[in-house]
C-alpha cells in the first residue's frame, strides 16, 4: 500500500491545506467541509479502523478560535494520522459529527461539547458527559478561570470558585530554576524572587 | 438450715448488676455499634475497604456492618473527592439517614477539597453536611481511619442525648 498522505493528496487535492511532519507524526490540516469525506476515505480505503481520540484547541485571541483534532490509527500496522480542521464560527462553533464512521466518536464528541462548547452536527445524543446538565460554562475554554465560576441549578448541582491562594496550580512565569517555579516554594500571593536560586546549588 | 431474707444484699446478684446513667449506657451502645454508610468516592475508599478487611479489622471497634442503605446507617464515612456533580447526591443520602447520625470526612479531599482546587470539586463536604471527625491524609492509612473512628466514639461518649431530649420536651410543653 502506498503512502496514505500521498493517496489523500491525490484524492482530495483542494481540501488538504497543509502537511506537517514532526518526529514521525503526520498532521494534516483539512477543510472542515470535507472533513467527514476525508475521514470516510481514511477508514474505508486507507484502513484507519480505530479513532483514538477527538480533541479540540482553543486559539483564544486569534481567528479562527476553535480547531478540531482527530487522531486516527491503523490497528494492524500501528500507523497514526492526525487530522486538524479549523472552525469558522467563533460564537457558535459547529463541527460535523463522525459518529456514523466510528461509534466511539459519540463520547469523544460529547466530551468536546461539554468542555469546549463545540456542537456537533448529526450527533445522535449530544449531552454533557462530565459536567451536569444545566451547567452554563465550558471549562476548557481559555477564558474560563482556573478557579471556576459560581453557578446554581436547583436540586441538581451548584458550583463556587475554588480558593487558589497562589498555588499549587498557579504557575508564575519566571526564568528561574525549578526551585523558583515550584509553587510550594512561596507563600500564597507571593511573587517568586527572581535572583534567588537562579543557579542550581 | 438458716433462712435469711435478702433485703439489701444478694451474693447471687452481685456482679450482674451495674448502676449507671441511661445516657452513658445509650452512648456506650451507640458508640460500639456504629454502622457506617460507606460513601466511597475515590481512592480513600480503597483504604476504607482495607480497614474493613481482616488485616486492620474495623469490626474490633464495632463498625464492621457497612450498610449500603442510608436508612440503616449511623455514621457516613465520606471517603474521597466530592465533585459538585456528586455533592447533592451525598447530601440526599445523608438526609435519608435516621438520627442520631454522625459524619467522618476521610482524607484531604472530603475535608477541604484536597489538591483539587478546581472548578469541579466541592471544597470540603462540610459545606453541605455537618462533619464530626476530619481525618488527614491522602489517602489516610487504615490506622488513621480507626483512630478517627475511636475519636468519634469518644465524642459520642460525651453526648447527653436523653438529657437534651428531656430539655427539648420540657420546652415544647
Amino acid at each position: 500500500m502506498s503512502d496514505p498522505v500521498s493517496r489523500l493528496k491525490e484524492k482530495f487535492p483542494n481540501d488538504i491545506l497543509s502537511t506537517v511532519e514532526f518526529r514521525g507524526e503526520t498532521t494534516l490540516s483539512v477543510k472542515l467541509e470535507s472533513l467527514v469525506e476525508i475521514c470516510r476515505f481514511c477508514r474505508d480505503e486507507l484502513g484507519f479502523d480505530y479513532l483514538v481520540d477527538i480533541s479540540s484547541i482553543d486559539h483564544f485571541g486569534s481567528y479562527p478560535r476553535f480547531e478540531m483534532v482527530y487522531e486516527l490509527c491503523v490497528l494492524s500496522a500501528g500507523r497514526h494520522l492526525r487530522l486538524k480542521a479549523l472552525l469558522p464560527d467563533d460564537v457558535n462553533p459547529v463541527a460535523p459529527s463522525v459518529v456514523s464512521l466510528w461509534p466511539t466518536a459519540d463520547w469523544h464528541e460529547r466530551e468536546v461539547y461539554d468542555m469546549m462548547g463545540i456542537r456537533f452536527d448529526g450527533h445522535p445524543d449530544l449531552r454533557r458527559i462530565l459536567m451536569w446538565e444545566g451547567y452554563p460554562y465550558h471549562p476548557l475554554r481559555k477564558d474560563f478561570p482556573l478557579a471556576g465560576k459560581p453557578s446554581e441549578v436547583p436540586n441538581v448541582a451548584f458550583s463556587e470558585p475554588a480558593p487558589l491562594a497562589g498555588g499549587p496550580f498557579v504557575t508564575v512565569p519566571t526564568d528561574g530554576t525549578t526551585q523558583v517555579r515550584e509553587p510550594r516554594a512561596r507563600r500564597a500571593g507571593d511573587l517568586p524572587p527572581r535572583e534567588k536560586f537562579l543557579t542550581e546549588p | 438450715m438458716s433462712l435469711t431474707n435478702p433485703v439489701a444484699y444478694d451474693s447471687k446478684v452481685e456482679g450482674n448488676v451495674i448502676f449507671t446513667r441511661v445516657d452513658a449506657a445509650i452512648n456506650w451502645m451507640r458508640g460500639n455499634s456504629l454502622w457506617p454508610m460507606p460513601m466511597g468516592l475515590a481512592c480513600c475508599a480503597i483504604e476504607l475497604m482495607a480497614a474493613s478487611s481482616s488485616r486492620f479489622d474495623i469490626s474490633r471497634f464495632g463498625a464492621e456492618v457497612m450498610r449500603f442503605s442510608p436508612r440503616q446507617s449511623d455514621v457516613m464515612i465520606v471517603a474521597g473527592t466530592v465533585t459538585y456533580k456528586m455533592a447533592y447526591a451525598v447530601k440526599r443520602i445523608w438526609d435519608q439517614m435516621p438520627e442520631p447520625k454522625w459524619c467522618i470526612a476521610m482524607g484531604a479531599c472530603a475535608s477541604s477539597g484536597g489538591m483539587y482546587r478546581s472548578y469541579a470539586v466541592l471544597q470540603g463536604i462540610d459545606n453541605l453536611i455537618p462533619v464530626d471527625v476530619y481525618i488527614s491524609g491522602c489517602p489516610p492509612r487504615p490506622e488513621a481511619l480507626l483512630d478517627g473512628l475511636m475519636r468519634l466514639q469518644h465524642k459520642i461518649m460525651g453526648e447527653h442525648a436523653l438529657a437534651d431530649q428531656k430539655k427539648a420536651l420540657a420546652e415544647t410543653l
